[in-house]
């Protein structure tokens, strides 16, 4: 039970680092209609600047914090040099354009740090253990990206739905020309949104990189999750990038944890594992299959 | 008139006759071909298998036992397509006589094949799939690093010497992890309270780790190649369990640039390798000093076997006097024969051109200037031998 109650806490755990990754791609796919598959290489891009900050300073707050503006500026450049071309294309030419951004990125990363990952940890009260569940010790460091997951859910919640600029969000999302027309600049507008997706991304690389390795290439793997993530949710919706991280995180984690052990009641051991591994790693995209037979267009889409 | 025709005739032929000697010299440059993996996360496996390589190139001055040699190198990106196309080349157009360089074992499934049927020789600075150990073995295959079972059969045999008596353990569910974990177990002969196969690529074992916490075992080996080794090594530090449950790891799992990456958190790790910077023999020693001097950073093991395989042609072309596709049997026999210092120490091959060599055993600690290195602490087996030797009728 005590191990159901932990397991259950690390899909939690891991469906709140999703949602990290998933809320800046989200916002910039909903809204600016764009599909990036270079929210990857931000990600990349936020992990690197925050360990070579960490590491010149000591400081993995000063590292975390400079990660955020360097992934903006990343951001906005891109969407100033490459995305702008792109608002008016089909999606395949999007996403034929951000996959050269990845190539381009992972060789621009590896020229710059080369290919060997890099070091990056964090201060020693972070690296300690916790009881939240008697009995259980937990990674005081997984409990901070609870917190922090938490914090950006209420952040983004607040400014697009308390704010003027959200409210010129929601509105250039279903009626560009119209908000256009009112005299809104709406080309700044989606720059400064994009930098805003970039920001998301760079926190959660920056938030990785002490449980992860930071290497190029890292983004990709995180990035096919994050896009699992919002297609359950519902594309567009932050509240639905929410929800279905929790569920991606939930599933996952307990698919790993007790499918094997399950099948193990059932079949003979060596092919219960082999089985029970295939079927763990099956298991979120069979929950995206369910979800979108059920709602075709997510659990919450977006607009109507 | 017919006379200035004849003579401008035989100027041609001359001239003719020149580029012909001219070519019959080049062919005497031994051609190698090398496919290497040098980009992907595992890019820097490649590269030092190539400076490894081309060290002992540069040593003779663009000779391999006094034979000019000319060194192609491509990288296939990890992938077998790529390798493919690379080999077809080096084969057909630049008529390379000896492939090398492949890392990655499934690589080498497409590679060697091609390589073999060609009449060429290939010879593995890295990867060594049970195959080509076995059944598929050929006459023209060599594999210097290792067979790839040794690496975990060595690291269950330490983990026993250690005194361990059950343990758990973990890899990714592709073949490579499952030969992982069966020669770790053919090994340690001790109780196996947890088998885990995880995804390839794998970001996050929290799931894992709270595994391991309940059950709770003596130790943990895992076969996490790379990124997914630092993942869970810096995972299961903050879970608080290294310290409780220690880690007994093969080679891959703990070279220098891994240790760089998690910084103090590898210190007291147990694991085992063929080859360490500390081993004290003439060749090794030149081979630090020489690497370190030509390239400014420490070897990886990697380097030590790209430098081995280039050690080992450099004894078989000394012998057949550059001759290789020329008197295949005579380098074959020159291979076998393994007449070279190699920097691991005592090495041979066996039957099936896999190598019978030493496995040590190693600690990470903190060396006098305040960086990590792994301390040999003893002999784990010696003349180690592969398991699929019997299967192969060369």
């Amino acid at each position: 039970m005590l191990l159901f109650l932990e397991q259950l806490l690390n899909g939690l755990q891991l469906g709140v680092f999703l949602f990290l990754v998933a809320a800046g791609l989200t916002l910039i796919f909903g809204i600016m209609g764009l599909i990036n598959l270079a929210h990857g290489s931000l990600y990349m891009i936020g992990a690197f600047a925050a360990a070579t900050v960490t590491n010149w300073t000591g400081s993995f707050l000063v590292g975390l914090l400079a990660a955020l503006p360097i992934t903006a500026a990343v951001g906005m450049a891109i969407e100033f040099v490459v995305m702008r071309r792109l608002y008016d294309r089909d999606h395949l030419d999007q996403v034929l354009a951000t996959f050269g951004l990845i190539l381009f990125f992972n060789e621009l990363i590896a020229m710059i740090w080369g290919r060997p990952p890099l070091f990056m940890t964090v201060p020693d009260i972070l690296n300690g253990t916790v009881e939240i569940i008697p009995g259980i010790p937990y990674p005081i460091y997984r409990v901070v990206i609870i917190g922090v997951g938490v914090l950006v859910a209420l952040v983004l919640y607040g400014v697009i739905a308390r704010t003027r600029v959200g409210m010129l969000i929601r509105a250039g999302s279903t009626h560009r020309e119209m908000v256009g027309a009112l005299g809104v600049n709406i080309r700044v507008l989606y720059t400064l949104l994009f930098g805003f997706g970039a920001i998301f991304a760079g926190l959660a690389g920056a938030m990785a990189g002490p449980l992860m390795s930071v290497q190029v290439g890292m983004g990709e793997g995180i990035l096919i999750l994050a896009f699992v993530v919002i297609v359950i949710g519902g594309i567009g919706s932050v509240r639905g990038a929410l929800v279905g991280a929790l569920l991606v995180g939930v599933v996952d984690t307990m698919g790993r944890a007790f499918l094997p052990t399950l099948l193990k009641t059932m079949l003979p051991p060596a092919e219960a594992d082999g089985i029970g591994a295939g079927l763990s790693s099956m298991a979120i995209y069979l929950l995206m299959a369910v979800v979108l037979v059920w709602k075709p267009r997510g659990l919450f889409p977006a607009h109507g | 008139m017919k006379m200035r025709t004849w003579m401008a005739g035989l100027a041609v032929a001359a001239l003719t006759a020149g580029v012909a000697f001219g070519s019959a010299q080049a062919a005497d440059t031994v051609k190698i071909g090398m496919v290497t993996t040098l980009s992907t996360g595992a890019g820097y496996l490649g590269q030092d298998v190539r400076d490894g390589f081309m060290l002992a190139v540069t040593e003779e001055g663009g000779k391999l036992g006094g034979i000019p040699v000319e060194v192609l190198v491509e990288d296939d990106g990890r992938k077998p397509g790529t390798g493919k196309q690379i080999t077809e080349r080096f084969l057909k157009r630049d008529k390379v006589e000896i492939v090398t360089g492949v890392i990655f074992s499934n690589i080498s499934p497409v590679v060697a094949p091609l390589t073999l049927k060609a009449g060429a020789f290939y010879i593995s600075p890295n990867s060594g799939p049970s195959n080509f150990a076995g059944k598929q073995c050929d006459k023209n295959y060599f594999a210097v690093a290792w067979q790839n079972d040794t690496l975990h059969e060595a690291a269950g045999q330490n983990a026993k010497n250690l005194g361990y008596t059950e343990a758990f353990i973990l890899a990714p569910n592709y073949q490579a992890g499952k030969d992982a974990l069966t020669g770790f177990k053919r090994y340690f002969k001790g109780k196996i309270v947890g088998e885990v196969y995880t995804k390839l690529g794998q970001t996050d074992y929290a799931a894992e780790i709270a595994k391991i916490r309940d059950a709770n075992p003596q130790m943990v080996f895992h076969f996490l190649p790379g990124g997914m080794g630092i993942n869970f090594l810096k995972q299961y530090v903050q879970a608080g369990l290294k310290d409780k449950i220690p880690l007994v790891l093969a080679a891959p799992s703990m070279d220098y640039k891994i240790m760089n990456a998690v910084g103090d958190m590898a210190l007291g790790i147990h694991n085992s390798s063929h080859w360490n910077h500390d081993l004290d023999n003439p060749a090794n020693k030149a081979f630090l000093a020489g690497f370190e001097k030509a390239y400014g950073r420490v070897p990886t093991v990697y380097a030590s076997q790209g430098y081995d395989t280039a050690k080992l042609i450099a004894s078989a072309l000394a012998a057949t006097g550059g001759k290789v596709m020329a008197d295949p049997d005579a380098f074959r026999a020159a291979l076998e024969k393994a007449d070279f210092a190699s920097v691991r120490g005592p090495f041979k091959f066996g039957a099936n051109h896999h190598p019978i060599h030493r496995w040590y055993s190693r600690v990470v600690e903190k060396g006098a200037d305040g960086k990590l290195v792994n301390k040999t602490t003893g002999v784990i087996m010696e003349d180690h031998q592969d398991a699929y030797v019997g299967e192969c009728k060369m």
